[in-house]
């Protein structure tokens, strides 16, 4: 009981007129408060992985098994080939359940909580992305197990594949923007699923995700040269397996920057208005 | 455990404020407590206040000072003009009840005030600090405890308050002293470390308005904080709220029952179709409704002669009606016409079955201030409003 008086002070706090809340990146540390909720969320409900742990399972083996033979000459090489597509792929995929999430989470209480709490208004958005992260993780590492055991092998060093995971987390968060944006724009979790698949299948497809640019007509190539998973998956190759990698990486970090200076702030703007 | 509740939360809330408390939380008066604090009993005797920090004996004051004020608040939302003009006024530790059907506009003009909604038009500050422009500073002095309760329901009990006292600035350690002070109040301490979702109604209830508590707010807005509880868990709740009114908290009520807008509110504002048809005390608005009704059952059905002629004369001037088989019902304006009456069904002989006072229902109330049903729909002919 002694250490009741301690919380004294906060009750001043409506009637001071100085500015409040002088302590620093508030938005950094409410954001990891909340990023810490999802994470806890996630924990709670862990068939919500189902989409980052058995999708890459299924997708090497049934792409590597099935087209293997045909598309390579082996399934060896053809799995060294397709895993960075298949982990840019299911990644991309992983970012489409934030905005399922928040689309239903949004509809609650909690968040006109959070609306009435003296904190960033964008913290709960960004603290659900930030929350996310593990999710990517887990993609990750479930994508580099399976492979393992199917027989994929790093040829490169252990640094530059720790970056080429880094390379596709940091993708993966960027462009959760986008779903977020969607779940603020649409009105059922449905409808960002339907959204969100229709946009992420033909980035998925028409790249270098599944067979090497160059077997397609011109006019693909035209896009897929442009498209961000191409320039994903041709780094997260790079890093992997050695192969060239030209201006990929900048091109990739350019696509993250630019979903992020692009989506974020109409995704936050959407927010406002939603509730 | 039930009745404890409040008692418990008005000792923490005392010796936040260094004050020692002897102030009885339940069975407040409420005729007295509107006559001011000079006759108040529930003034406590042997406050101390420390510091020049102001204890119950002066939050329970009447004055001139508004913490919540809003003027001509207006909000549409595509054709449905939630409200069309509304002014509040909430002065200082008192407790505003706002009462009105479904669909009146009360839970739009708590959104406002909470700085969830900006107003279309009008007016609205919170201890000076207006909703819109300084909604940062409201936010800052506020509770709000939602009609659906709003926790994260993955979250434990614990984790729920513990999240909030992160983002209310308490630090880790603070945050985790605050959470586990509140779940021991709130008697929550043995469900603290369930999932949310495992809560029964009055659990989550209880939850949900000590996560508005964590950042000890001045000011409190409960929507609707009783709907859907039984009748036992309302008591508790309203104990509660007449421990955080007695400790200095200024509270904004809103509710369907006039029965809970009289237990614990200084004054009852009542909308209808988002406008203030009534604004008055308890006492002045069961003035206008007409008060109580003693309804009595005799045992004996040859006795409802005698029994209605009692009524009459303990009424407050009606004539007792049967109002159901073998039910009299009569208005009356005195509590004591409750005593009065068994006196006197005690001396004539009668036995009665059913004895009991009943406050106006909400539809009453807006069949007397309107002169139709709450229900009924809004097409039908307006009555002429009633000025507030």
């Amino acid at each position: 009981m002694s250490t009741l008086t301690d919380t004294a002070p906060t009750r001043s706090r409506a009637l001071s007129t100085t500015t409040p809340n002088p302590r620093p990146f508030r938005l950094v540390r409410h954001s990891l408060a909340l990023a810490k909720r999802s994470l806890i969320k996630t924990w709670r409900t862990p068939e919500a992985l189902i989409d980052v742990t058995l999708q890459p399972v299924l997708f090497l083996i049934i792409f590597v098994y099935v087209f293997g033979g045909a598309v390579a000459g082996s399934t060896h090489d053809y799995l060294q080939f397709l895993l960075p597509g298949i982990l840019a792929q299911t990644i991309a995929t992983g970012a489409i359940a934030i905005g399922v999430n928040l689309n239903t989470d949004i509809a609650k209480g909690i968040f006109d909580r959070f609306r009435s709490l003296p904190i960033p208004r964008s913290a709960p958005l960004v603290g659900a992305v930030l929350g996310d992260v593990v999710r990517y993780v887990i993609v990750t590492v479930s994508t580099l197990a399976i492979g393992y055991v199917m027989g994929f092998r790093i040829d490169t060093d252990p640094f530059r594949a720790i970056a080429g995971c880094l390379l596709a987390v940091l993708f993966a968060l960027c462009l959760s923007w986008l779903p977020v944006l969607v779940s603020m724009k649409v009105r059922t979790a449905g409808a960002v699923q339907g959204v969100m698949f229709a946009l992420i299948m033909p980035l998925s497809f028409a790249s270098n995700v599944f067979v090497g640019a160059d077997t397609l007509p011109g006019w693909m190539q035209a896009f897929v040269d442009v498209n961000p998973m191409t320039h994903l998956v041709a780094s997260v190759r790079g890093l992997f397996l050695g192969t060239p990698l030209g201006n990929h990486v900048w091109w990739t970090l350019a696509w993250c920057a630019g979903f992020v200076a692009v989506f974020m702030p109409l995704a936050l703007r959407a927010y406002r208005k939603k509730i | 455990m039930r009745s404890d509740v409040g008692h418990r939360i008005g000792r923490w809330q005392a010796l936040c404020r260094g004050q020692h408390i002897v102030t009885p939380t339940v069975g407040v008066d409420l005729t007295a407590l509107t006559l001011g604090p000079g006759v108040s009993p529930c003034q406590p005797v042997s406050v101390a206040c420390q510091g020049g920090v102001s204890g119950p004996a002066q939050t329970r004051r009447m004055t001139a000072d508004l913490v919540i004020e809003a003027e001509g608040l207006v909000k549409t939302f595509g054709k449905t003009r939630a409200l069309q003009g509304v002014d509040l006024a909430v002065p200082r530790g008192t407790v505003l009840g706002v009462l009105g059907p479904n669909g009146a506009g009360k839970t739009t003009a708590v959104r406002i005030l909470s700085t969830l909604l900006a107003p279309d038009g009008g007016t609205a500050r919170i201890s000076g600090f207006d909703v819109v422009r300084d909604a940062e500073r409201v936010r800052q002095s506020i509770g709000l405890t939602g009609q659906y309760a709003s926790v994260d329901e993955d979250l434990t009990g614990r984790q729920n308050l513990e999240l909030f006292g992160t983002l209310l600035e308490l630090g880790r350690a603070g945050a985790r002293r605050r959470a586990a002070e509140l779940l021991d109040w709130f008697d929550l301490t043995d469900a603290a470390n369930r999932q949310a979702k495992t809560y029964s109604g009055g659990m989550r209830r209880r939850l949900d308005l000590a996560a508005s508590l964590v950042g000890s707010p001045d000011v409190i807005f409960l929507d609707e904080p009783t709907t859907g509880l039984d009748p036992a868990k309302r008591e508790d709740m309203w104990d509660v709220v007449r421990s955080l009114v007695n400790n200095g908290s200024t509270v904004l009520l809103t509710t369907q029952y006039l029965e809970e807008a009289d237990a614990l509110a200084d004054a009852i504002t009542v909308i209808d179709h988002g406008r203030v048809i009534a604004h008055d005390t308890p006492e002045g608005l069961k003035r206008v409704v007409g008060g109580q009704t003693l309804e009595v059952r005799p045992s004996d059905p040859a006795q409802l002669p005698r029994t209605a002629e009692i009524l009459t004369q303990v009424g407050s001037g009606a004539q007792a009606d049967e109002i159901r088989k073998g039910v009299l019902a009569v208005p009356v304006t005195d509590d004591a016409a409750l005593t009065e009456s068994v006196a006197r069904f005690a001396t004539a002989g009668i036995a009665v079955t059913e004895l009991s006072l009943h406050l106006p229902s909400l539809d009453e109330v807006f069949f007397t201030l309107t002169g139709r049903t709450a229900s009924e729909d809004d097409t039908t002919t307006r009555p002429t409003e009633v000025a507030a």
